[in-house]
């Protein structure tokens, strides 16, 4: 049966087809033509680049519309260049097209498998060099060889060791004690209760000792957001409860998610959004997770006033802030 | 347009200025000590108290009560303050539109003597922020556009983006763009917290901060496009869609062209 | 002999007397090239590296990789006077005071996206050609190679200026690192030279980014064209074409004008975009500092489906015995991405084991005729897209006015449900699309014109097809399902069952086609008329 039926056969390559500049002289000059003023334009495009990066200040602007008030400079240098590699691109590619031959050529493949004499000779050759080598009979080296490479290995992984130092409990610290006035970022001004309102956010970090710089890896782990809600509103334990100060709460602003600012309060809402992953947290809950992918609130800082009145923190954190690690242990 | 709105915002200018000012002095001093030269003010005060409270009964108390108390569907105006209802009205975010949705920005109901009636009413309540006056807003002089750029950079791009374009908030809730809003509503909107924005308290950025902050959106509403069109400034989700559409739609277009047989 | 010919002949005996290199080049300058627009999408890859070895080269002349603190003081007003890095300030340096910086950063960022929009649209059509079969499995490897760095190297270009936005992401690659159980903390204080942020990542990431891993794109690079070169190029069905033989134009001129042009139009194009479009504005995002953050902070497109998969995934973490492990970083970030990697590596290995074909194929496979394959990468597309799409998720929320939350809830439903859809909607439309190409090559194309018959019924002229096209629809192979035994001839399960089964399954439904057109079908049809 299967034999009877007839596939639909190749019928080879089609005749070439001359286009209009193989056959008419008049329409190979016009390619010709085209080909040159396209070459010309891409002249021409360079001129611009030059002349823009010569004689345009960059303080020159110019209403283009979808673009909108546009540096001139910019844009002479960029469009120049565009122009002076695009037309030299659609030159080269319309003179192929339209002047060069574009009869189809057929070459043949070539097979990439070795023939059976050569593999089995490659195997011979392999074979006698191992055997020459002695490798086979000489157990010894061939062990002793290959522990000493494999022992050469380490040294480029030991050489790595000093990239950093190893992290001890630094995830697990930050830089607030009891009594650390919390002041504004930036600003570095100490804040009292009656500075917020109720509604009222403010940014924070530790006060720095006098004479000390900020670096960014304490900023990294000791911004801190705090939140002026009614005291009501708080739906607390006691012991959360204890550690906010007249409706004033404060949380750690790196997330515990993957380490952004969660700063984005919706003050009616009492939410916190983390806008890189959307990791919504409950304030009056002592943000607990309410949707998106954080898995744990953020660490709540206890905060209280000093005798001159300020907001200092009550104690540090009681957990790392941040997020998580293998050797956090909740 | 912008020159129609300064000069709206010029002849609105000079009463408020009068005017605000005695109000602090009315609730803050003894107003009987000031009384001779300042009471044709005073009286023009209470006219637009009286004239603000039939406005508000006729536009806003279906919602927000009688005496601006509050109900189910609107809060309480009592003690929310002349800032407040001057950014609320004067934005057009009130009266909404529809309920349902977040106050949005739109062409304002009132006029600005009305607005500004409404907001002396709605101060009569109950102390509350006041709305800035022209010198106090002079963020020209009394701005750093460096220092606000900070200061928008840690307090408010987080809802409003790098180049105050606005973002997404919570269940549909948006942080609206701040280009095109007058300085004074900007500040206004850092005293009073409307909607879902928090209160930036005088004590944690100070008024001069405040300024700051809005000379540096005023210079970023003003920059012109450095490098080209700005993709509406919100990063690479944009870049990633030209690429995908303009970028690769002309390299295939010419490799097409390319790979075509000439006639 | 005209002079010129005779200088060009003395160099060239000069370089062949010590080369020998006139007998290769003879050959090669004949090479035969086949031409389809699609052939050139890997140029585009090439020639966008090209770019961005030659931009990224005109860059480092002025950009300080290092994280020391200094005070801005150039022409930007917004930003004078501010504190920030080193790097950061260079940037801004090749921005504003270097002439044709800011052009020469936009194009090699812009460059830099080509590059990767190319790789991608390379491997759809690599794979849904059937391109990645035996001989070409090596360079399907590469390929996947190639993409996987390139997002490597994308992420660290884009992380050098220490800008508000891209240092929000080495913040998220860090916790990345860190939450590798076991060996995370320690990982992430190597790289980062202790604790975050540090001055130690920039410098350090710069010299992968401008050394190692160019240096490994090249030869990658090198290898993947020799490969092409030495295999010769696939081609498409046709007539004349067989998998035999190579039809096409010769290197020199044809191919060379047209490569060597299209690497114009490359960098044409990207200068275009680079003069009109504005790419990573860094000077609007601010300096880094670990205490902002902007609305919308998004990586670029090709590390947004990645993005997307993290902010869709659940809240789960793992706490015990004193140790946390994050699913929901660990899943998004290194699991699903390490499959979908792993997947797509071994694709070629996977299909030709399930289907037994061991053959070598030249000819490339219109993708309706393996409905199996094409819906298995449409499925993978789908995939990658709707994580994509929620990687974007806050910006298409307040474009179109819906909610992240119901976005997410999309996502989150989608990324299970649709893939599967898009599986069966596609392997349909693949049947259907061979049931066209067999009626068109039985019963000819509709022309439109109707003509009434004798019995007064109408009927549309039906116009016999050509001899090429027809070849074109039924050239390809149909390959019966296998038959691997599961038993012995006394019924007994043999070793190795289980595994012919599932051969035996999935070669069932690749070889799920309908019949194509035969020249006895045609003639018996002609018999009816």
């Amino acid at each position: 049966m299967t034999n009877e039926i007839e596939l639909i056969k190749d019928p080879g390559l089609p005749a070439h087809v001359h286009r209009r500049a193989d056959t008419d002289p008049k329409a190979a000059a016009l390619a010709e033509r085209q080909v040159a003023i396209l070459f010309a334009l891409s002249a021409l495009g360079t001129l611009i680049l030059i002349y823009s990066y010569i004689f345009i200040k960059d303080d020159v602007f110019v209403f283009i519309p979808v673009l909108g008030n546009t540096n001139v400079h910019q844009l002479g240098l960029g469009l120049g260049m565009a122009i002076s590699l695009f037309c030299i691109g659609a030159g080269l590619i319309h003179w192929a097209k339209t002047l060069m031959p574009d009869e189809e050529v057929i070459a043949q493949r070539h097979e990439f498998r070795s023939e059976d004499e050569d593999r089995e000779e490659f195997v011979k050759t392999v074979k006698a060099g191992a055997s020459a080598a002695g490798l086979g009979r000489r157990p010894l080296i061939k062990r002793t060889l290959g522990a000493a490479l494999g022992l050469t290995a380490l040294p480029p992984i030991l050489l790595l060791r000093d990239l950093g130092p190893l992290p001890g409990n630094d995830l697990s610290k930050t830089s607030w004690k009891k009594g650390t006035r919390l002041v504004t970022d930036p600003g570095d001004r100490p804040i009292r209760p009656e500075d917020l309102e109720v509604g009222a956010v403010a940014q924070t970090l530790p006060e720095l000792a006098p004479g000390k710089e900020r670096h960014l890896d304490d900023i990294a782990k000791d911004a801190v957001l705090l939140i002026r809600l009614r005291p009501e509103e708080f739906n607390l334990n006691a012991e959360r409860l204890s550690w906010t100060h007249e409706g004033i709460i404060a949380f750690s602003k790196i997330c515990s998610h993957m380490g952004c600012a969660v700063a984005l309060y919706e003050q009616q809402t009492k939410h916190l959004l983390c806008p890189c992953h959307q990791s919504t947290f409950d304030v009056t809950r002592a943000a607990k997770v309410i949707f998106g992918p954080a898995a744990r609130p953020l660490p709540q800082l206890n905060i209280t006033v000093d005798e001159e009145g300020y907001l200092v923190a009550g104690a540090p954190f009681s957990e790392p802030v941040g997020p998580s690690f293998w050797e956090r242990s909740s | 347009m912008k020159r129609l709105s300064r000069l709206r915002r010029h002849h609105a200018a000079g009463p408020i200025l009068l005017i605000f000012a005695l109000f602090t002095i009315g609730t803050t001093f003894q107003v009987a000590s000031a009384v001779n030269s300042e009471s044709p003010s005073v009286a023009d005060r209470s006219v637009a108290i009286e004239e603000g409270k039939q406005i508000f009964l006729k536009g806003c108390s279906s919602c927000h009560g009688l005496n601006a108390e509050g109900a189910e569907i609107a809060p309480s105006l009592i003690g929310v303050g002349a800032a407040s209802v001057d950014f609320q009205v004067g934005t057009g975010r009130m009266p909404m539109a529809d309920m349902s949705q977040q106050a949005m920005r739109k062409k304002p109901v009132y006029t600005p003597e009305e607005v500004y009636a409404l907001a002396m009413y709605v101060a009569s309540l109950a102390p509350g922020p006041e709305i800035p006056t022209e010198e106090a807003l002079n963020y020209e002089r009394d701005g750093s556009v460096a220092e606000g750029g900070e200061l928008f950079r840690t307090n408010c791009a987080m809802c409003h983006n790098f180049a105050g374009q606005g973002g997404a908030l919570t269940q549909g809730k948006y942080a609206p763009t701040i280009m095109g809003v007058e300085p004074k509503h900007i500040y206004e909107a850092m005293i009073t917290g409307p909607q879902s924005m928090p209160v930036f308290s005088d004590k944690t950025i100070t008024p001069e901060e405040k300024l700051s902050i809005i000379k540096w959106a005023k210079a970023a509403e003003a920059e012109p496009q450095l490098g080209g069109a700005a993709l509406g400034r919100v990063g690479p989700v944009t870049e990633g869609l030209l690429v995908w559409t303009l970028g690769i739609g002309l390299l295939v277009g010419v490799a097409v062209w390319l790979a075509m047989k000439a006639k | 002999m005209t002079a010129r010919e005779r200088v060009a002949g003395n160099v060239a005996g000069y370089v062949d007397d010590r080369t020998g290199a006139a007998k290769w080049m003879k050959k090669n300058l004949t090479k035969v090239f086949p031409d389809h627009w699609s052939f050139l999408l890997g140029e585009i890859c090439l020639y966008s590296f090209v770019i961005l070895l030659l931009s990224g080269t005109f860059l480092t002349f002025w950009f300080d990789p290092s994280m020391k603190e200094v005070v801005y003081d150039g022409s930007y007003e917004p930003l004078k006077g501010l504190k920030m890095s080193a790097a950061y300030a260079s940037t801004l340096d090749i921005s504003f005071e270097v002439r044709g910086g800011l052009l020469m950063r936009q194009i090699h960022h812009w460059a830099a996206l080509i590059f990767m929009v190319g790789i991608v649209v390379h491997l759809m059509r690599v794979y849904f050609t059937g391109a990645f079969r035996k001989p070409r499995e090596f360079n399907w490897i590469i390929g996947v190679g190639l993409l996987t760095l390139g997002i490597v190297e994308g992420f660290l270009g884009y992380s050098l200026p220490d800008d508000l936005l891209s240092g929000t992401g080495i913040r998220i690659a860090e916790a990345i690192i860190q939450a590798i159980p076991v060996v995370g903390s320690y990982l992430a204080f190597f790289a980062f030279g202790g604790a975050f942020p540090g001055e130690a990542f920039i410098p350090r990431i710069y010299t992968v980014h401008i050394l190692l891993l160019p240096g490994i794109f090249l030869a990658l690079i090198t290898v993947h064209l020799m490969l092409v070169w030495y295999q010769k190029h696939t081609q498409f069905p046709g007539p004349g074409r067989t998998e035999k033989n190579v039809v096409g134009y010769p290197l020199m001129p044809v191919y060379m004008a047209k490569a060597g042009g299209f690497f114009f139009i490359v960098f044409g194009v990207t200068a275009f975009l680079g003069a009109v479009a504005s790419i990573n504005p860094i000077w609007l995002y601010g300096p880094y500092t670990p205490a902002q953050v902007s609305a919308g902070s998004q990586p670029d497109w090709y590390m947004g489906w990645l993005d997307g998969l993290v902010r869709m995934a659940p809240p789960i973490e793992t706490h015990a015995l004193g140790y946390t492990i994050s699913w929901n970083i660990l899943i998004p970030g290194l699991i699903v991405p390490g499959i979908m990697f792993t997947g797509l590596a071994l694709y070629p290995f996977i299909e030709s084991w399930a289907t037994g074909d061991k053959r070598e194929h030249h000819l490339l496979d219109r993708p309706r005729n393996t409905p199996n394959r094409t819906a298995i990468g449409v499925m993978a597309l789908t995939f990658t897209l709707v994580s994509l799409l929620n990687g974007g998720n806050d910006i298409i929320a307040t474009t179109f006015h819906l909610t992240i939350n119901q976005m997410m809830w999309f996502s989150r439903i989608a990324i299970i449900v649709l893939p599967p859809i898009a599986f069966v909607v596609t392997k349909r439309l693949c049947l259907s699309l061979q049931r066209a190409d067999r009626d068109l090559v039985l019963h000819g194309r509709e022309t439109g014109r109707l003509v009434r018959m004798p019995s007064g019924e109408f009927i549309e002229v039906h116009e016999p097809i050509s001899a090429e096209k027809a070849w074109v629809l039924t050239s390809h192979e149909q390959l019966a399902p296998l038959e691997l035994p599961e038993h012995d001839g006394a019924g007994v399960r043999r070793p190795g069952a289980l595994k012919n089964k599932i051969r035996n399954r999935i070669s069932r439904a690749a070889a799920v086609a309908v019949p194509k057109a035969t020249e006895t079908e045609r003639r018996e049809l002609e018999g009816h008329h």
